[in-house]
């Protein structure tokens, strides 16, 4: 089976630095990665190369048949495919709920509003929070506006799904509602590459796990790799984490 | 002070002269306003751009206005230009300058308000798969004008103020008018206390309206309350 | 009328210029104390300073200067009080300063965090000693970058004063342009040597908010953009 994301040896750096160390790896359709690694190891920056948020410097990105590194890529229907929900989830603070989620379908796709408030009702309902609707972001919890994020993506129907460690800003009791919204998703089938922290969340849903160290794919395997790891890097940092 | 009471009948008995200046007054500022905005929210983008030459260009013009009064900006439109062979008319020129002064100063505010939008937001509207235009359309001028709001209405009323200076080249607003009454009546002290008045009122009123196209604008500030 | 513009309509102008200069530091002055007294009395819990100071804050922000200097000038000579130019624009001038600068410092007072207000009372400092050794001073560096910049609003607004009579630049440009007729010429060169004066406060105004935001991390204060 063909791969739906494929990284190839992709090196960047921020000016001096170098963060990116020739990564390398495949995620196929309907796959759950989770990423894993301390922070300044590449694993947020490797994610943002894949939707373009970031260019790279040499190698090779290709998302669902469109080639990430080249110049001429449209980056428009390239975001339509893939998703993707930020740490501190942005979302537009002067548009109510319902606005947040149809503004991608309507002005993006050019849906017409009927089918857009559908498709809003739809994904909203699916991670439970179809009664805030009208509601702005700013009387929703943190837990809740990053369930809104995650419906603002899926509704774009996109075939990808990339999480930038989206429950690292959220108070502990609140990361619970969000992983139950995740861990539906992953089984709904959907292609998703997490960068996290919950290693134990890793563990439960990832088909897949990367544990990146100095800008590189350090250790890589299914997810019971998090109990008897290979190497002493990924050794001391899950000693250290769980 | 001696022997001189204040009488402002015979001033008042003028009320219609006075109506039509601050007709004129409203007119111009209205106009000045809508136009003045419109630039000057062009002039923030374009002073944001990536081309270097546009974004030099715009902030000469934002410079030159800002660094020179409103009066050497008048003079310079209606006899400059009439000197280069464009006669206009004194409403006309009065207005360019205006609007130039007024698109000035909210390129500069409208530009503050844009950048303080998070940088987090414009990410997510683009990942959306949105163009740059409508970016810029949904997700950074509606809460920038939110955001700027006071600054703007104190800027549209300091402009609607400034309009008493286009007296001078004969637009007849309302201080041109109590320039008229007071030579007429030779009540100077009256003619200016009352069109004084005039203008404070013309600022209340001002703000009121700015005030109400902001609740119906923005909508979150209406529902909520709440401050951007 | 005719000839040329020459080195003595300049030189000319450039006196103006110093009395353009000479009429802003008067208004700096007068206006800068009646300012200080005015945001003082604003943010005094004593009633009887508040709302007169307020009173005279919102009606002289609610009048253009123009007609200020008109009522200094024309309007005080009906009544009897016949002042030179320069006395009826430097009165005028710190009257509009008086206010305008009344409430740009007013802000910035308030803009003291709250924090500082309580950790002076509880060092059972009196009100008017919390004011001088702690909140003052933070004022004061919160309010230099928009009088800073309040200060070319200033300098700009004497060219109403030509209107009255009083020879400043804008006067002195206008009495030239009577003599040559080259309005585009004169005017601009006008402009250029205002812009001369200002450009450098309000670069310098920019700086010192770009170094007071560095030193507070905080978002440039939208409330204190310029006339």
């Amino acid at each position: 089976m063909s791969a739906v994301v494929s990284l190839e040896d992709v090196h960047k750096s921020f000016g001096a630095l170098k963060v990116l160390n020739g990564v390398s790896f495949d995620v196929r359709k309907g796959q759950v990665v989770a990423i894993i690694g301390r922070s300044g190891s590449g694993k947020s920056t490797a994610l943002r190369c894949i939707n373009r948020l970031e260019t790279i410097d040499h190698g090779r990105i290709e998302v669902c048949g469109h080639v990430v590194s080249d110049e001429r890529v449209d980056l428009n229907r390239l975001r339509r495919d893939i998703g993707i929900v930020f740490q501190s989830y942005n979302l537009f603070p002067h548009l109510t709920v319902e606005e947040n989620i149809s503004l991608g379908p309507r002005h993006a796709k050019g849906m017409p509003l009927a089918e857009a408030r559908r498709i809003t009702a739809e994904v909203l309902s699916r991670v439970g929070l179809l009664d805030k609707l009208h509601a702005y972001p700013e009387q929703l919890s943190g837990g809740q506006q990053q369930r809104v994020a995650i419906a603002r993506s899926l509704a774009m129907s996109p075939q990808v799904m990339l999480f930038d460690e989206v429950t690292s800003a959220l108070d502990p009791h609140l990361t619970g509602e969000v992983l139950r919204v995740i861990e539906q998703l992953a089984a709904g089938g959907m292609t998703m590459i997490l960068v996290t922290h919950e290693m134990a969340f890793a563990r439960k849903v990832a088909d897949v796990v990367i544990y990146m160290h100095e800008g590189r794919v350090w250790e890589t395997g299914a997810a019971a790799l998090l109990s008897s790891p290979a190497t002493s890097e990924l050794q001391q940092f899950v000693g250290v984490t769980l | 002070m001696m022997g001189y009471k204040l009488e402002f009948a015979d001033v008042l008995a003028q009320w219609p002269l006075f109506v039509q200046g601050a007709w004129m007054t409203i007119q111009l500022s209205t106009l000045a306003v809508v136009l003045g905005f419109t630039i000057g929210t062009l002039c923030a983008i374009g002073r944001r751009s990536r081309y270097r030459l546009l974004s030099f260009a715009c902030g000469t013009y934002v410079e030159a206005v800002r660094n020179t009064p409103l009066l050497i900006q008048i003079f310079i439109v209606f006899f400059g230009l009439s000197s280069a062979g464009f006669k206009i008319p004194a409403f006309a020129a009065a207005l360019v300058a205006l609007v130039l002064n007024v698109g000035a100063y909210t390129c500069e505010i409208m530009r503050a308000g844009m950048d303080a939008v998070h940088k987090g937001q414009i990410e997510a509207a683009e990942c959306l798969g949105l163009r740059r235009a409508q970016v810029y359309w949904h997700v950074i001028l509606r809460p920038a004008m939110e955001k700027v709001d006071p600054a703007l209405t104190s800027q549209f009323v300091l402009l609607m103020l400034a309009s008493s200076i286009t007296s001078q080249i004969g637009v007849e607003e309302l201080t041109a008018v109590a320039n008229r009454v007071q030579s007429d009546t030779y009540r100077s002290f009256e003619s200016f206390i009352v069109v004084a008045v005039i203008y404070i009122v013309l600022s209340w009123m001002m703000r009121g309206g700015l005030w109400a196209i902001g609740q119906v604008v923005f909508t979150r500030r209406r529902k909520l309350g709440t401050l951007a | 009328m005719g000839g040329a513009f020459n080195v003595n309509h300049f030189n000319f102008m450039l006196t103006g210029a110093v009395w353009t200069v000479g009429l802003s530091l008067i208004a700096f002055a007068g206006g800068g104390l009646l300012g200080f007294a005015i945001a003082l009395a604003r943010v005094s819990r004593n009633r009887l300073l508040r709302w007169p100071a307020t009173v005279y804050v919102q009606l002289v922000q609610g009048t253009p200067l123009l007609i200020v200097m008109f009522l200094c000038y024309f309007g005080l000579a009906m009544l009897g009080l016949n002042l030179p130019a320069i006395v009826a624009a430097g009165l005028s001038m710190t009257i509009y300063v008086g206010a305008y600068a009344g409430e740009i410092w007013r802000g910035c007072i308030q803009s003291v965090p709250r924090t500082q207000w309580e950790a002076a009372e509880c060092l059972a400092l009196r009100r008017w000693q919390r004011m001088r050794l702690v909140i003052l001073p933070q004022a004061a560096r919160i309010a230099t970058p928009p009088t800073v910049g309040f200060m070319v609003q200033v300098v700009k607004n004497t060219s109403l004063a030509s209107i009255v009579g009083f020879v400043e630049l804008t006067r002195a440009g206008q009495i030239v342009n009577n003599s040559i007729v080259a309005p585009l010429l004169v005017y601009m060169l006008v402009a250029g040597i205002y812009f001369a004066l200002c450009f450098p406060l309000s670069w310098w105004s920019r700086k010192l908010e770009v170094r007071l935001n560095f030193a507070h991390r905080r978002q440039p204060d939208l409330a204190f953009a310029p006339a």
